[in-house]
């Protein structure tokens, strides 16, 4: 059943003197419970915009949202600041990439973790300790009774990341945006933490949307990925047939950038060429095309639309057939 | 995932140590420097550690000047609690005025029965020194006090509203901030006098005027460091949690905020004290002239001056004193606070 759907979602930056900014440009996904969307792309291109639109977390100032996002029959683009207030840390929650500054770093956790407990669910006092405890403990926190007491520059990078999902997922929310949850720690405690969402997704039947740049990561988790590109969906698909044919050029580009460990010693990276700055506006052809190595006559025309049923892209000289790459990704699960 | 590192290094180091007569002097140096910073990097990691404050309070430790200034205030709050209690006699006993004769240029200097001498009126200088320091204190702290209170008010209020109350908050900064921006507007000593001329001279008037003095600077400090303070990550994550806006403001934003206000509280007790004395100096201060106060002493001494300076020197030194002990201890403070500074 689907729980989010979003529906040609855009998102405008305007500011006075200047030409206005298209950061997220008619995006359409879905997500159900128990289910992990994930939302790939490079730095820029508006996956981070999208999150905050969803969880209306854009200032007013400035910014144009238009669409729809209907979550459980309420539109959350549509709703008011006080009914979301209510929604966000209920029924949505949201995981941030940095945990150190998203932690208040003069109040100690337990109070962070207690104050959604009070907020949303009534607790307070020793019951809310008790369930702070519980959900520190939940989250893999070892002695969480003492960390309670303490302030986040005490924890370590991942144990901060763990603190901030407890908070997230303190009202059992149903839907959980985790944006870029594992960039600003190292290897080994991503691999935790990635670990963690699996299971509270698993057992709680959230829906998460998994907003990343790295491609391992949507390997490991996710069910359904959408690349984005420039604001606008270029290609989405299931996990497996995405990373087995990747169609779109881009996605190919970045499944062809992972550094791999069995590649010959001494032989060059596969960069895509170019920077996200490089982009053509989408109403002129593909966005992608000036730093395409298919680019055709074609793709300047006209904007390429979304086509295909379940595995959807955005190419008009897209790559068909199987992938010799990066299949080995899906190894990791 | 370093945390039993840094022990390690400090074990390692203490184990030099003891070993070490043959090292050089430099090798000890640089082996406290290690120890120093390992103890650093243990706190951080450490098992009971220590909120921001208690980090700023051991930078503090380690500054001369702080330590200058902390003694120089320890000094004189001591004199002023519990000296009043110890004087060798009432400071508003004039019995010894048969030695004094101002007609003929006579005032007793310090001896052993009065250790700074009398004033004009016979009275002990020594013992209305200490209960004048009493009396600055209490004027300086709750001057203050009133200050931040106030200016805490207006900021944090503005400041909340600016940062999340939409345009709604905007506009009720807007209105809070030119109220604050009047205050501004006038100069210190004729904002306090005004206030001292509208309330009657009295101890009481002088902390209030001088309190009200400082209010626009707490004001628009405290609400500068919350707006700073409403853009940050957590603000967002705590928003994305559904916490309250009052909440935030109050219960994450205003004590993240309150770092510069404090500085700027030690700094401000240093004027009020200054400014106190000035307006005790005018005239303004208690109306009873016996009362010993250093602006009051300051002003009796000017009578004296030709034939017996000493008797402005001593309050005037003693307000310098606690000034400059309070700015030293403000300016560290600040120093150790100061994001920018720290390691």
């Amino acid at each position: 059943m689907t729980l989010l759907d979003v529906q040609d979602l855009s998102v405008m930056f305007t500011q006075r003197g200047r030409e206005d900014v298209r950061a997220v440009d008619g995006v359409s996904f879905d997500v159900s419970a128990g289910e992990v969307v994930g939302l790939v792309g490079e730095s820029g291109c508006g996956k981070s915009v999208t999150s905050l639109a969803l969880m209306g977390l854009l200032p007013e100032k400035g910014v144009k949202v238009s669409g729809r996002a209907d979550f459980d029959g309420t539109n959350l683009l549509g709703v008011d600041q006080r009914t979301m207030r209510d929604l966000r840390g209920r029924e949505l929650g949201m995981i941030f990439q940095d945990p150190l500054s998203s932690l208040n770093p003069v109040v100690a956790i337990g109070k962070q973790v207690t104050e959604v407990l009070a907020r949303h669910r009534g607790l307070s006092g020793d019951a809310a300790a008790k369930e702070a405890e519980h959900l520190l403990d939940r989250v893999g926190i070892p002695d969480p009774r003492r960390r309670l007491k303490e302030y986040p520059h005490q924890l370590s990078g991942g144990m901060r990341q763990r603190a901030l999902i407890a908070m997230a997922v303190a009202c059992r929310p149903r839907l959980l945006i985790a944006d870029e949850p594992t960039t600003a720690l190292d290897v080994t405690i991503q691999a935790q933490i990635l670990e963690l969402l699996k299971e509270l997704v698993h057992q709680d039947g959230t829906a998460l949307i998994m907003i990343t740049h790295d491609l391992g990561v949507v390997a490991g988790l996710c069910d359904r990925i959408n690349v984005l590109y420039a604001g606008r969906v270029v290609e989405s698909a299931a996990r497996r047939p995405l990373f087995a044919e990747p169609t779109h050029p881009y996605t190919r580009g970045l499944l062809g950038s992972i550094p791999r460990l069995d590649s010959v010693r001494g032989e060059p990276l596969n960069p895509i060429p170019g920077s996200v700055r490089d982009l053509l506006p989408w109403v002129e052809g593909c966005a992608f095309a000036p730093r395409c190595e298919r680019v055709i006559e074609a793709c300047v025309e006209a904007p390429p639309a979304l086509i295909g049923g379940s595995h959807q892209y955005r190419c008009v000289n897209p790559v068909l057939g199987r992938s010799a790459g990066p299949e080995h990704l899906l190894e990791q699960e | 995932m370093s945390e039993g590192l840094p022990r390690e290094n400090q074990q390692a180091s203490t184990a030099e140590r003891s070993g070490g007569m043959a090292l050089t002097q430099l090798g000890k140096r640089k082996i406290e420097k290690l120890e120093r910073l390992a103890e650093l990097s243990a706190i951080n990691a450490g098992e009971r550690g220590e909120s921001l404050w208690r980090e700023a309070f051991k930078r503090v430790r380690h500054n001369p000047a702080a330590i200058v200034g902390a003694v120089i205030l320890a000094i004189f709050v001591l004199v002023a609690v519990i000296g009043p209690f110890f004087v060798p006699y009432s400071p508003k006993d004039t019995r010894w005025i048969d030695q004094v004769s101002v007609a003929r240029n006579i005032i007793p200097g310090p001896s052993a029965d009065h250790w700074l001498g009398l004033d004009h009126n016979g009275r002990d200088v020594f013992s209305r020194m200490v209960v004048g320091a009493q009396k600055t204190l209490l004027v300086g702290i709750v001057a203050t006090a009133i200050g931040l209170f106030f200016g805490c008010l207006l900021g944090g209020l503005s400041g909340a509203a600016y940062g999340l109350g939409g345009k709604a908050g905007r506009r009720l900064d807007n209105v809070l901030m030119r109220f604050v921006d009047m205050l501004l507007a006038m100069p210190a000593l004729l904002l306090a006098v005004s206030i001292v001329a509208i309330l009657r001279p009295s101890l009481v008037t002088v902390m209030i005027a001088v309190g009200v003095v400082a209010v626009p600077t707490f004001a628009r400090l405290l609400r500068g460091s919350m707006i700073a303070q409403s853009n940050a990550e957590y603000v967002v994550a705590s928003t994305s949690l559904g916490v309250s806006r009052p909440r935030i403001a109050f219960g994450h934003m205003l004590p993240n905020s309150l770092a510069p206000v404090i500085v700027q509280a030690t700094l401000t007790l240093a004027t009020a004290i200054i400014e106190a004395a000035g307006l005790s100096f005018l005239g303004l201060g208690t109306p009873d002239p016996s009362e010993p106060e250093w602006g009051t002493m300051l002003n009796d001494a000017l009578q004296t001056f030709e034939y017996a300076p000493r008797l402005a020197l001593f309050p005037a030194v003693g307000i310098i004193i606690t000034a400059l002990g309070f700015t030293l201890l403000g300016e560290a403070l600040r120093e150790a606070l100061d994001p920018k500074l720290r390691k």
